[in-house]
């Protein structure tokens, strides 16, 4: 049984602590009126016309030619910047809550397919699972705060923008608010149902004296999977991609998919490290870590594949309506957006092509916190254009949403491991699984 | 080049998985093993070295990927610029992501069929080679182990005798 060490458990309370302070900080500085915004533009513009050159001065001079364009680009900084504490809250959120949703379907798949290898990291798997109701409840906390207009991060959900927008009313069929929080809440009802049902499974399993118990997990298995795909893809043109009401990608549901599962194979395998270098764990060797490694290998390229895929298509058509999705990325966010392909892509791929890397424990690691902050990066992009557009930095806000849901995420995860033994030893692939060496 | 060898033969992969292990930790020199089929953890057991196959793969995936941005230069930039799609055609950089896909299928294509030709060639394999195994069972259900001769064949004999094995030959090689 393991036991949730008391340092980590105060390390998960100081994060969360910090992260709350940060994140409320964020909220109580954000602007309180368009006048704010405008002496604050102000004040930078100043500041940049006592160091600037000429050059910058034209810059300056073009963007801001009459008094009007002001008043609507400080109105629009407004918004922005209001938004901005929630939308930094809401990637925090989302990044972590997708890491325990990838890590429920790719048990789950484990089990469809009855491999015998994985069996040893189940516990790990369940352990980070148990985030899932966590994380799901708080997401839907949010949703319902969005569209009651705390923020405006959903612009379909506002009224006013709805009755001068076409576009978004030939879909309100689709994008209404009641319907969207009846989805969110069917997705979430069916991926929490699966995940209690399944732990209930494997522990019953365990004490067990047939497999009937392991029958209904494989059978509840493929089923939930098939919920899965498709609760998946609604999920991410619900929860991201209407952001941006007017574009549509058809691959969009898959390419959050790519992302969610390398960050959530990433998570199992540190975690993975993290109790084996504690002492538990001794089951697992290091063939186990290296089959991790080639999932964390194989979904970097598959994300990096659905990510050109998507961007390559609307590159070639040159479609105005579907351009703007990168014109706004390569324009206002190039460092995080191309930066991440160096993230996600160059550095995985050539630090785990090596076979015997990936049997190394510190590189796999390395490696791992790469491609979660990479990850993270990636759902950044993917939110923040569309709720705080150009107005985007890396400041308190996002880095204490994370430390405040990655505080929660550990402790809950950590408690959730020492409920039970951290082999599940009444799987029927047990053994199989104990000697599995390549 | 005439050295003995005795040349052991089992019916089973883990019987043989076995004999190897035993015939290795008594210090005999295993010339080759025969199977009908690839059995895991054999060349371990056989104290093998890994193969240096997947440095060669990479450096001709890397050959591939090279010659795919030298020929999409030349045939699309250089030699006859071609607008398609209205994107601006004098420019590789301008033009890369429409070469990605040759990128990619090329060097795929590079590595995996400079790979075969090295394999082959490294087996020494070729069309119309005769084929170098000593039975003609070990094509169908068959293992054969050749151990060299190298001091009592008498001794060495019986000891492969305790080891599982269905049927022992002696020959020169």
């Amino acid at each position: 049984m393991y036991t949730f060490s008391s340092k980590l458990k105060t390390f998960s309370f100081a994060l969360m602590i910090v992260g709350l302070l940060g994140v409320a900080y964020g909220f109580l500085s954000t602007p309180n009126s368009v006048e704010d915004v405008k002496v604050m533009l102000q004040e930078s513009h100043d500041s940049h016309g006592e160091v600037a050159t000429s050059h910058d001065n034209v810059n300056h001079g073009e963007s801001h030619e009459t008094a009007h364009s002001d008043d609507t680009h400080a109105e629009h900084a407004f918004h922005y910047l209001k938004n901005k504490p929630w939308s930094a809250l809401y990637v925090a959120l989302f990044f972590f809550f997708m890491i325990s949703l990838a890590t429920l379907a790719f048990y789950a798949i484990q089990h469809a397919s009855q491999a015998g290898w994985p069996v040893v990291l189940f516990r790990v798997m369940e352990g980070i699972t148990a985030y899932l109701p966590v994380g799901a409840v708080l997401l839907f906390v949010f949703f319902v705060l969005s569209s009651l207009h705390m923020n405006h991060l959903f612009t379909w959900m506002d009224a006013d923008v709805v009755a001068h927008d076409e576009l978004i009313q030939n879909k309100s069929g689709y994008l209404n608010v009641p319907f969207f929080l009846l989805r969110a809440a069917i997705y979430i009802i069916g991926w929490v149902v699966y995940r209690q049902y399944a732990r209930k499974l494997t522990l019953a399993q365990d004490k067990a004296n047939d497999n009937s118990n392991y029958t209904k997990l494989f059978k509840s298995s493929a089923a939930f999977l098939v919920f899965f795909l498709v609760s998946e893809s609604m999920m991410s043109w619900d929860w991201i991609m209407s952001l941006d009401p007017h574009w549509f990608s058809t691959l969009f549901g898959w390419y959050v998919f790519a992302s969610m599962i390398v960050s959530a194979v990433t998570t199992i395998a540190l975690i993975s490290i993290y109790l084996k270098g504690k002492g538990y764990l001794e089951f697992v060797n290091n063939s186990h870590l290296h089959d991790l490694a080639k999932f964390m290998f194989g979904f970097s390229i598959f994300w990096t594949y659905l990510w050109f895929s998507q961007f390559m298509l609307i590159w070639y058509a040159n479609i105005p309506e579907e351009v703007t999705y990168f014109a706004s990325r390569f324009s206002e966010y190039k460092i995080p957006f191309l930066g991440m392909l160096v993230l996600n892509f160059a550095f995985p791929l050539l630090v785990l092509m090596n076979s015997d890397f990936k049997r190394v424990n510190w590189f796999i690691v390395c490696t791992g916190i790469i491609i979660l902050i990479g990850h993270y990066v990636d759902i950044f992009v993917m939110i923040m254009p569309a709720t705080v557009g150009d107005q985007w930095f890396f400041g308190i806000s996002e880095i204490s949403s994370v430390l405040l849901v990655l505080g929660l995420f550990i402790y809950v995860v950590f408690t959730a491991l020492t409920k039970a033994p951290l082999l599940a030893k009444g799987n029927p692939f047990i053994k199989e699984s104990e000697h599995f060496h390549y | 080049m005439s050295s003995k060898v005795i040349q052991a033969m089992y019916n089973d992969d883990d019987v043989l998985m076995d004999a190897v292990k035993e015939v290795r930790a008594a210090n005999h020199h295993i010339e080759e093993v025969y199977t009908p089929f690839p059995v895991h953890g054999l060349d371990k057991a056989m104290g093998l070295k890994g193969t240096r196959i997947a440095i060669t793969a990479f450096m001709y995936g890397c050959v591939g990927f090279s010659f795919a941005i030298w020929m999409m230069n030349y045939m699309m930039i250089e030699q006859w610029p071609q607008d398609i799609g209205g994107k601006p055609s004098f420019s590789f950089f301008l033009n890369m992501p429409a070469f990605v896909p040759i990128m990619f299928e090329l060097s795929v294509f590079f590595a995996a069929h400079l790979m075969v030709i090295t394999f082959y060639m490294r087996s020494r394999l070729w069309p119309f080679k005769k084929a170098e195994n000593p039975d003609p069972r070990t094509t169908d259900d068959m293992f054969v182990m050749e151990v060299l001769v190298d001091g009592n064949e008498a001794s060495l004999i019986s000891f492969l005798e305790n080891t599982g094995t269905v049927e022992i030959k002696v020959t020169e090689k």
